[in-house]
């Protein structure tokens, strides 16, 4: 059997310590899901926060794989970004999350991450969250003039009312519709 | 009576050069490319501004493919879905079919029996050749080496043969399911990928002697697109986008899953990250497949292919035909799904294209509250900026082809 560097999906703590010491109170929360370890931080201190962990040589996380968006009714914040870490040295994973409040927005981490551009567009695109200082913030996979965020928990899987439909005649009902009639 | 054609008065010939501008540098062209086109592999657009042949700027333009997976994701159960990850990318459908499986597997905290694990990874490898063989053939297809196209796609058909006789289909081919696989192997297919195994590797000889050295091929894939590591570990490429720059990186070798860490296989990486030797690491991989699928034929264990739960696999279609007990089983799983604890977990795997990972949200309840797929293509698409700009029109030809995108997975 040979034996790899197998990846760590958390990070050793001590990189968690470090980033508390140097941020206090910037990790607002901290929970391990099978092993996974996700922080949750301050939105505004994101940047300074993603620029540490890719610069520190215990974290050392090169490359960000991903950005998720999440959206939620009736919570005190509207939206959740994930943001998946990795270090190709180290070869652990971290995962950070904000929260944001109806509203609000959240720095861009292409300064620090160039590869963020996409994954932060998709983001804006599907749920609807604005990135400061983001160099190119459109639409990237509905199309330009696309009116609504279809990833929001609002917006019905059916879809919306679209152009196709013919004027004055609502869109046919959907699947739930029909169940809750 | 025949009319009389009168032909306009052609423009002098002027060597006058208009104002502001110089004989080589005129003006710039913006020339829309797809979403229809022989050469984006699909419904990718891109909005090119050209300077002569040179491009000076590439707008890519994705979307055309979506189908709203991520959302429909969120109203059904986990094992709905499966069907709509071989839409993915569809040239490797059994790759995502086990990278899904997985991350629900991690979500739940089941560890499959090994045969099903080394049923997996010989699925995993046959999607992977598949798919090299595809980009192999068509980014050939596209510098004008037509002969390769159909030795690729002959092997390919061998390939699909092999699929549909474990699948029940070639492109769809939900084969695994969460807690194991759908069925076992059927008889004598072993003996089918025994055969490939043996006869593959004269193949890929053959058209390594028609590419590798051939100067054609040569004059137009080095030195094209190029792209350093530091530049492509900054914008997140993976694979062998990642690896022809010379980036050992590897989700097998780095984060095994399915048992990787039992086969003995090189991980090969370029150093000049241009089109040419991402075309060598794509080329050699195909060699690994086949290395991984020697040992895992060598090595398959027998026993049963699925967890003993009750609650999430789905009984023997004999037995819901004739038993009371087996009848409620499946229509249970069938109907209401099974239950996932709380959390979130993301599970990547190493697919044809690179880091392909699916990110989970789970609020408790029988279908995720938030699905995301993080696919390879998506994420190196982004690099097309970077390696096209100030190259030749007829060289992004090229450079598309060597990203190797899918726009079923680009778009989801």
């Amino acid at each position: 059997m040979a034996a790899g560097p197998y990846c760590d999906p958390s990070p050793p703590k001590r990189i968690v310590e470090a980033l508390k010491t140097r941020f206090p109170g910037a990790v607002l929360e901290e929970t391990e899901f099978r092993g996974e370890l996700t922080l949750l931080v301050p939105g505004e201190k994101i940047v300074e926060i993603g620029r540490y962990l890719r610069d520190d040589a215990q974290g050392d996380f090169s490359m960000l794989t991903g950005v998720v968006g999440l959206h939620f009714l009736e919570r005190d914040y509207e939206h959740e970004v994930v943001y998946q870490l990795y270090s190709l040295e180290k070869n652990h994973r971290l995962r950070l999350k904000v929260r944001l409040r109806p509203g609000e927005t959240v720095p861009s981490l292409t300064p620090v991450w160039p590869g963020a551009n996409w994954p932060e567009r998709e983001v804006f695109d599907l749920v609807g969250v604005r990135f400061q200082g983001h160099p190119d913030l459109r639409r990237i996979i509905m199309p330009e003039d696309y009116p609504d965020h279809p990833l929001r928990k609002d917006f019905d899987v059916e879809g919306g009312p679209t152009s196709i439909d013919p004027p004055g005649r609502p869109a046919s009902p959907g699947f739930r519709d029909m169940e809750h009639a | 009576m025949e009319e009389k054609r009168v032909f306009a008065e052609p423009p002098p010939m002027t060597a006058e050069v208009p104002e502001g501008r110089d004989a080589l540098h005129g003006d710039r062209m913006v020339i829309n490319m797809g979403p229809s086109h022989p050469s984006t592999h699909g419904v990718l657009r891109l909005v090119l501004t050209l300077d002569g042949e040179i491009v000076k700027s590439v707008q890519p333009h994705v979307g055309y493919l979506h189908r709203g997976m991520e959302k429909i994701a969120e109203t059904m159960t986990y094992h709905q879905f499966i069907p709509y990850t071989d839409r993915l990318d569809y040239l490797a459908p059994l790759s995502n079919n086990v990278g899904y499986i997985l991350a629900v597997e991690k979500l739940m905290g089941i560890t499959v029996p090994p045969r099903a694990q080394v049923i997996r990874v010989l699925c995993c490898e046959i999607a992977r050749i598949s798919a090299h063989l595809l980009w192999l053939g068509t980014g050939a297809l596209d510098l004008g080496a037509a002969t390769v196209f159909f030795h690729t796609f002959r092997e390919r058909e061998t390939l699909y043969d092999i699929i549909e006789s474990l699948t029940g289909g070639r492109l769809t081919t939900s084969y695994p399911r969460v807690g194991g696989l759908v069925r076992d192997l059927p008889e004598g297919w072993k003996e089918k990928v025994a055969g490939f195994v043996a006869s593959f590797p004269k193949v890929l000889d053959e058209l390594d002697g028609l590419l590798t050295g051939n100067q054609i091929w040569l004059k137009r894939t080095q030195g094209v697109g190029r792209i350093s590591a530091a530049d492509a570990i900054a914008l997140s490429l993976t694979g062998p986008n990642l690896r022809g720059s010379g980036v050992a990186y590897d989700v097998r070798k780095s984060e095994p899953y399915s048992g990787y860490e039992n086969y003995e296989f090189d991980v090969p990486i370029g150093n000049e990250g241009d089109v040419y030797d991402r075309y060598l690491v794509r080329f050699e991989e195909m060699r690994q497949s086949v290395r991984i699928l020697d040992q895992a034929l060598k090595n398959l264990p027998e026993g049963p292919i699925n967890i003993d739960d009750p609650k999430i696999v789905l009984p023997p279609k004999d037995r819901v035909l004739k038993k009371m007990e087996e009848l409620i089983q499946q229509f249970m799983i069938v109907t209401e799904g099974f239950e996932a604890p709380a959390g979130e977990v993301y599970h990547a795997i190493e697919a044809p294209k690179g880091e392909l990972g699916f990110y989970i949200r789970s609020e408790g309840g029988k279908s995720p509250y938030r699905l995301h797929i993080r696919s390879p293509s998506f994420i190196g698409l982004q690099a097309i900026e970077k390696m096209a700009v100030g190259s030749l029109l007829s060289d992004l030809i090229a450079i598309i082809a060597s990203l190797d995108p899918v726009m079923g997975e680009v778009d989801r």
